[in-house]
């Protein structure tokens, strides 16, 4: 059988839960960015198996996958960055221990 | 056919190596098989025949985010022993499996207006000039590029010794 627009889209849905139930479950910092990372890369295959199967002259998914792809280079960046930061003033980077915004 | 054996063989790739993320202790290898679930999904772009994303997922996932996480678990290593779960695991489940069976049934149940053109073939040109020419994105490249200059600034003040 040929794969059509819908193979891409329920592919891309399990990798959105998968790193859905990540980000929720996890307790390490690191671990939760990189399942915030599979997440945004599962809304990319959305966007270009959209792009490349309704649009296939036009290239506006792959031109908004580009843009996802610089704020996750930044957000990536950004969250990391807040990790060490939290590493180094708590000495650790389990969120359930930091709670300082919890009341 | 040849599309459908790319398609299945990276999308079982990506997969296993997703779950791995989530269910390996080893926060280190966890890495590792993100890693190479990055690679899988170039190589779903690859069969969606976006040759220029395929070439910059491997260059800036691949490439950049995977060495700034693996950076990240060097630099914090020794705080936390594998990557332990929280309380929440089987809301968390029921909650996945939800969103997960709501986005199959609309999109089974939704008629794609699917094109019948071929795609583009060499899609680099052709995306240099929607980003770039005079009714393109030329205003969101702008913006992209502030924000990853206002993104890099951050992280280099967060991440600053604070000498008092």
């Amino acid at each position: 059988m040929t794969i059509g627009l819908t193979h891409y889209l329920v592919l891309s849905a399990v990798l959105f839960c998968i790193g859905l139930y990540g980000a929720l479950t996890k307790r390490n910092a690191v671990i939760i960015l990189m399942c915030i990372e599979l997440m945004l890369n599962a809304v990319n295959i959305t966007l270009i198996a959209f792009s490349s199967y309704v649009v296939p002259q036009l290239l506006t998914g792959q031109v908004f996958a580009i843009f996802v792809m610089v704020v996750a280079a930044a957000e990536v960046a950004v969250g990391l960055a807040i990790v060490l930061a939290m590493y180094r003033h708590f000495k650790d980077i389990d969120i359930d221990n930091i709670n300082l915004l919890k009341w | 056919m040849g599309q459908a054996i790319a398609f299945w063989i990276m999308a079982v790739v990506m997969i296993a190596a997703a779950l791995g993320v989530i269910f390996l202790r080893n926060v280190f290898r966890a890495a590792l098989v993100l890693i190479l679930c990055f690679i899988a999904v170039a190589g779903i772009y690859i069969t969606l025949s976006a040759d220029f994303l395929a070439a910059v997922q491997i260059l800036v996932y691949v490439g950049a985010i995977s060495v700034l996480i693996i950076l990240a678990i060097m630099m914090t290593r020794g705080i936390q022993k594998g990557s332990p779960a929280n309380k929440l695991k089987i809301p968390a489940a029921i909650v996945s499996a939800a969103v997960l069976g709501i986005l199959i049934y609309v999109v089974t149940a939704t008629p794609w207006s699917v094109s019948s053109q071929a795609p583009l073939a060499d899609t680099t040109g052709p995306l240099a000039v929607q980003l770039f020419s005079e009714n393109g994105y030329i205003l969101p490249v702008l913006t992209g590029a502030t924000l990853l200059l206002a993104a890099i600034l951050g992280a280099i003040v967060i991440t600053r010794e604070n000498h008092k």
